[in-house]
């Protein structure tokens, strides 16, 4: 992977806290596992970054690397992967994203 | 040998799974992107398996797609995964 791309990457999971790698974007995400992800987190009220892969090749092969995770969506909390579609939708039905979220001091609209 | 039969040997040999669910879901996104005229490009699996016990979900999909990782490559565009103990499958 080219060095700045991973670069890029460090510095959109680093200075946003929550980013969601995704096809399309938080309006009119592309692809199915994408919107459920998206869906999700606007149900929850919570601000993010999304990055649309669709634009961007590099990133799109990037990010697969740079988290060595061959799906997208892949989504990012403080700087650390959280997971893929399944595990973003588990966690929120089990209550567990929600507790992630509040520990990790990312404030969303169900806590306000 | 199908993409459904490879993903069957290939996670029964290196996972042991007491349950082990294929489902082909490929025609359900037929003209969606990644959509193959062949078919086989979009499965849902569900794997019980002692092995994912003590791992937390990113190791334990992280283990899967490895195993897969030629017919990830190869053909299928999407994986929905539940990896499950036989504890949590209960």
């Amino acid at each position: 992977m080219d060095e700045t791309v991973a670069e890029r990457i460090k510095t959109d999971i680093t200075s946003n806290d929550v980013v969601l790698y995704m096809k399309g974007t938080p309006a009119f995400p592309q692809c199915g596992f994408s919107a459920a992800v998206a869906n999700v987190l606007n149900h929850m009220g919570v601000e993010y970054k999304g990055v649309d892969v669709l634009v961007d090749a590099a990133i799109r092969q990037g990010i697969k690397e740079f988290t060595n995770w061959p799906t997208i969506p892949q989504l990012y909390v403080k700087g650390e992967f959280v997971g893929g579609c399944d595990i973003v939708r588990e966690m929120y039905t089990s209550g567990e994203l929600q507790q992630l979220l509040a520990e990790k001091g990312v404030t969303s609209a169900a806590q306000a | 040998m199908t993409y459904a039969e490879r993903i069957r040997t290939k996670l029964t040999g290196a996972l042991a799974p007491v349950r082990l669910s294929i489902v082909d879901d490929s025609h359900r996104h037929a003209g969606h992107a990644g959509h193959d005229a062949r078919g086989e490009t979009h499965f849902d699996v569900t794997v019980v398996s002692a092995v994912f016990a003590g791992k937390s979900r990113v190791a334990r999909q992280r283990l899967v797609y490895e195993i897969l990782s030629a017919e990830l490559s190869e053909r299928i565009h999407a994986l929905a995964l539940r990896t499950l103990t036989p504890e949590e499958d209960g």
